[in-house]
């Protein structure tokens, strides 16, 4: 039975260490926040953090997550997590909302590589991540809120 | 979705009275008091029987904890209806915004149909705020004087005296104050006011002003749960196998496989195709793919896009069914001293919510089902389920949950994924809960499109350039007729909703004719966030463009002239003109245009900047729009939808087509379907024209102008017309 840390969690799924990690995530471990959108990691609605990096849990099996460390929404923490969320918040970045886990959790991953991103440091690090309300406009500018209240 | 002729029927033509209201909110007088919170209406509402207590309320609970929680009767998919709903009661009840909430109300048309569709449950058209504009104006009025007249009496002083303001109730003689926790149980005893008064204008605190969306926090700390999320104790999972061409059948299958696979636990056939049930939605995928169908194909749509198209362009040379004529517009234009003619093309599109259909049910052993949907069409949808499953609606529970998206795809009526679950819920011998789960590719394989459309326009100038004579005839499929709301939308053989936008163009025209014809397929189509419009705006809006270039006119002051008597027109095409600077002289490579349109009784006018590279690389590079959607009650959901619009219409318009090779769809996923990504989002700025006329819907009407005024952009900047979506942009040079 394969055992993950998920969240700083340790979960022991009884799935096949086959099976990709967002339906571990989702249907196992019972963490509903990272999203199913596309399967073939067009989407990134299924973006987590693998040791701190952004990945797409689609295309990730669980025994590559064996004894690293997987964060998701529901448990991603620290100054920069806060600084997005918070921006995400106060710009009322979301309308459905489904994509927003994963915009966040690669924000994020961003942000902890290139605290001052560009408009194209933006565009190149969020190109992968489909949102059909097309919240974009939005997401941009959240990020550089978050930039610039991390200072 | 929907049309001006439903509104039209059902639109009440006079103010709502105080008659209205009681008939809206299923209320006499009397109260209703539980242990906890006092239920000013809503929790109980889907047992409620002729039995239970009258409630004086179905849309506003107020708990001893001072929360107030307004009943949503609409699916929110994003547009933001929660938090606009809550902001009309909260306005009325000089709440605090602090200690407003929202909750999705139960299916129940007696109590919470949408006044807009008559006795139906359902969220479309962008109707949320305009139907339940003066329902909840009045409901938070009344509560607010059932509360004034709980503090009089327990204060002993005159209800005139006792005022309310953010959330406390206050008597300033005595010092006395309160908070409505406090009051709620007795304000529920209170004999509901017989005239209410809503607020002037002048006075509302929220209406107009920026509030924060209620499902902010939620959306971005993952704890939202939409029906994909659902748990239930040993749900299992099922996807379907469908025919791959339209139409097609189940001719056998073979599932020996299948059931080999880890974690299947079923395998049977659904009127809809084969269903496989497993214990995770892993096991359902891999089960399905070693699932062996063999189809009969024999009444399946077996034509190629081309082979379609080219039976709509023999369509085109014929006469259709007329959907508006006055005048002659034929003889006119043989005499006209100049003729442009135009043929515009359109094709499939899918919805491509980001949550995939799917919903959950639960039969439980006394026959009562629960349900959890992204449910759109709570009234359709009960009914369906309780056909198929040989039930009454009143055992059945609809819990609606926040959708990812929609833009139509969640509303069909025949409530299909749902009717599909039901089916599988029905001939499961599981006794389990189950969770029907679409994918990507069933979602972008599965029909509902936009409808393929072909439309021709001829229209005619004389020798002062003046516009004089107009035919329009547009071919695409109807998925009204033949459907359970053919009666509604359907007049004299014309559906409204294939030729909205054309048949009722607001520019003068002296002669004019549109007619429509309904070719036969298979292939099965829906509304598309702003329906008919996604098509009609395009054609007319780049036709009107060429047209004031034929006539040596500026395009701005050649809709202007046409478009004397519509003010509200007027008001939004000049907003954008001076907001975007129409007119001002660029560089060479950029290109400005301009379009306006009315949908669903929203004015937009999009002014649309693009850049093109004399290398032929192209970029939409600024959107400026403005809005007139009556009353604006939250500024900031009208731009954001305004900005999604632009980005969902332009999406489409730049790559977006659903396309069959002998009737097999050609996307599967988002590499064939490419979306709208961030690279491709142009700068949007939004202006809202100030209105005091009752508020109107704008989940869809972004989408409309979008096209056009791109289309009309790109000729300023290369002098080629691109009159089909998507743009053909290959070879493009600037000018």
């Amino acid at each position: 039975m394969p055992s993950l840390t998920i969240n700083g969690k340790s979960f022991d799924l009884d799935v096949d260490p086959k099976m990709p990690l967002l339906w571990a995530i989702r249907d196992h471990a019972n963490l509903t926040g990272t999203k199913y959108g596309c399967g073939v990691a067009l989407c990134g609605a299924c973006t987590v953090h693998l040791d701190g990096e952004p990945v797409r849990s689609c295309q990730m099996q669980v025994r590559d997550a064996i004894g690293r460390k997987v964060t998701t929404i529901e448990g991603v923490e620290g100054k920069v997590a806060k600084a997005v969320q918070g921006a995400w918040q106060s710009l009322d970045v979301v309308q459905c909302g489904y994509c927003q886990s994963g915009q966040i959790m690669n924000a994020i991953g961003l942000l902890a590589q290139n605290p001052k991103p560009s408009d194209a440091d933006i565009n190149n690090a969020m190109e992968g991540i489909v949102c059909r309300c097309a919240t974009y406009v939005r997401i941009r500018a959240a990020i550089h809120e978050a930039a610039k209240s991390l200072g | 979705m929907f049309t001006k002729s439903m509104f039209e029927t059902h639109l009440p033509k006079r103010k709502p009275s105080r008659r209205d209201f009681l008939k809206a909110s299923a209320a006499t007088a009397g109260a209703l008091v539980v242990a906890t919170t006092v239920d000013f209406g809503g929790n109980k509402a889907a047992a409620l029987t002729m039995r239970d207590p009258p409630q004086p309320n179905a849309f506003i609970k107020i708990a001893p904890d001072n929360t107030v929680t307004v009943m949503i009767k609409h699916l929110d998919m994003g547009q933001g209806n929660a938090t606009g709903l809550t902001t009309i009661v909260a306005d009325e009840l000089d709440a605090d915004w602090s200690q407003m909430r929202s909750a999705f109300a139960p299916s129940n048309p007696l109590l919470y149909n949408n006044l807009l569709m008559g006795p139906i449950q359902g969220t479309g058209g962008s109707t949320a705020i305009a139907n339940s504009w003066s329902q909840l104006r009045y409901a938070g009025a009344a509560a607010r004087l059932m509360l004034i007249a709980a503090a009089s009496d327990a204060w002993g002083v005159p209800e005139k005296e006792i005022t309310i303001s953010k959330g406390i109730i206050s008597h300033v003689k005595s010092g006395k104050t309160a908070e409505f926790g406090e009051f709620a149980a007795k304000a529920a005893k209170v004999m509901p006011p017989a005239i209410v008064e809503p607020k002037q204008p002048k006075d509302w605190v929220y209406i107009g002003k920026h509030v924060p969306r209620l499902d902010s926090v939620g959306k971005t700390t993952g704890g939202t749960i939409y029906a994909m999320d659902i748990k239930r104790p040993g749900m299992l999972t099922a996807m379907v196998e469908h025919p791959p061409r339209f139409g097609g059948k189940v001719k056998s299958f073979d599932a020996s496989a299948a059931k080999s696979v880890p974690g299947v636990v079923e395998v049977f056939q659904i009127p809809q195709g084969v269903a496989i049930v497993a214990k995770d939605t892993w096991s359902a995928i891999r089960g399905r793919k070693a699932l062996r169908v063999e189809w009969d194909d024999s009444n399946a749509e077996q034509r190629s896009t081309e082979a379609m198209f080219a039976d709509y362009r023999e369509l085109l040379a014929r006469p259709g069914v007329s959907a508006a004529k006055r005048g002659d517009a034929w003889g006119t234009l043989v005499k006209a001293a100049k003729v442009i003619e135009a043929e515009f093309a359109f094709p499939y599109l899918a919805h491509a919510p980001m949550e995939p259909l799917n919903a959950a049910m639960e039969i439980k052993d006394d026959g009562n089902v629960e349900v959890w949907a992204g449910a759109q069409f709570q009234t359709i949808e009960t009914a369906t389920i309780a056909w198929v499953l040989g039930t009454l609606p009143h055992n059945i529970s609809l819990h609606t949950l926040w959708a990812g998206g929609s833009f139509g795809r969640r509303a069909t009526p025949n409530a299909d994924y749902i009717g599909e679950l039901a089916q599988i819920a029905k001939n499961s011998k599981a006794k389990a809960p189950i969770h029907l789960v679409w994918s990507r590719e069933d979602d972008l394989k599965g029909g509902r499109y936009r409808p393929m459309f072909l439309h021709s326009v001829r229209a005619g100038l004389d020798a002062q350039g003046k516009l004089i004579a107009w035919q329009q005839r547009l071919v695409g499929q109807s998925f009204m007729i033949g459907s359970p709301l053919e009666m509604a939308i359907v007049k004299n053989g014309v559906d409204e909703t294939a030729v909205e936008g054309a048949s009722d163009m607001p520019y003068a025209v002296p002669n004019f004719a549109v007619d429509w014809h309904n070719p036969k397929s298979e292939v099965t189509t829906l509304w598309w966030r702003s329906v008919g419009h996604t098509h009609t705006a395009q054609a007319v809006e780049v036709m009107i463009d060429r047209l004031a270039r034929e006539a040596g006119k500026d395009p701005l002051e050649f809709r202007r002239e046409l478009l004397k008597g519509h003010p509200r027109h007027l008001g939004v095409l000049n907003l954008a003109a001076e907001k975007g600077n129409y007119g001002e002289k660029l560089p060479k490579g950029r290109g400005r245009g301009i379009a306006v349109h009315e949908s669903f009784k929203t004015f937009v006018a999009m002014v649309a900047d693009v850049t093109v590279g004399a290398d032929g690389t192209f970029r939409v590079d600024r959107i400026v729009a403005a809005v007139d959607c009556g009353i604006a009650v939250n500024p900031d959901i009208i731009r954001a939808q305004i900005e999604g619009g632009v980005g969902y219409g332009l999406g489409a318009a730049l790559r977006n087509k659903i396309t069959l090779a002998n009737g097999f769809v050609e996307q599967s996923n988002f590499d064939g379907y490419k979306p709208l990504r961030i690279s491709d989002m142009p700068q949007v700025e939004v202006h809202i024209v100030p209105s005091t006329e009752a508020p109107t819907g704008v989940g869809e009407p972004g989408v409309p102008p979008v096209a056009p005024a791109v289309t009309n952009a790109i000729y300023e900047a290369t002098g080629k017309w691109f009159y089909s979506l998507p743009w053909k942009l290959d070879g493009l040079q600037s000018t």
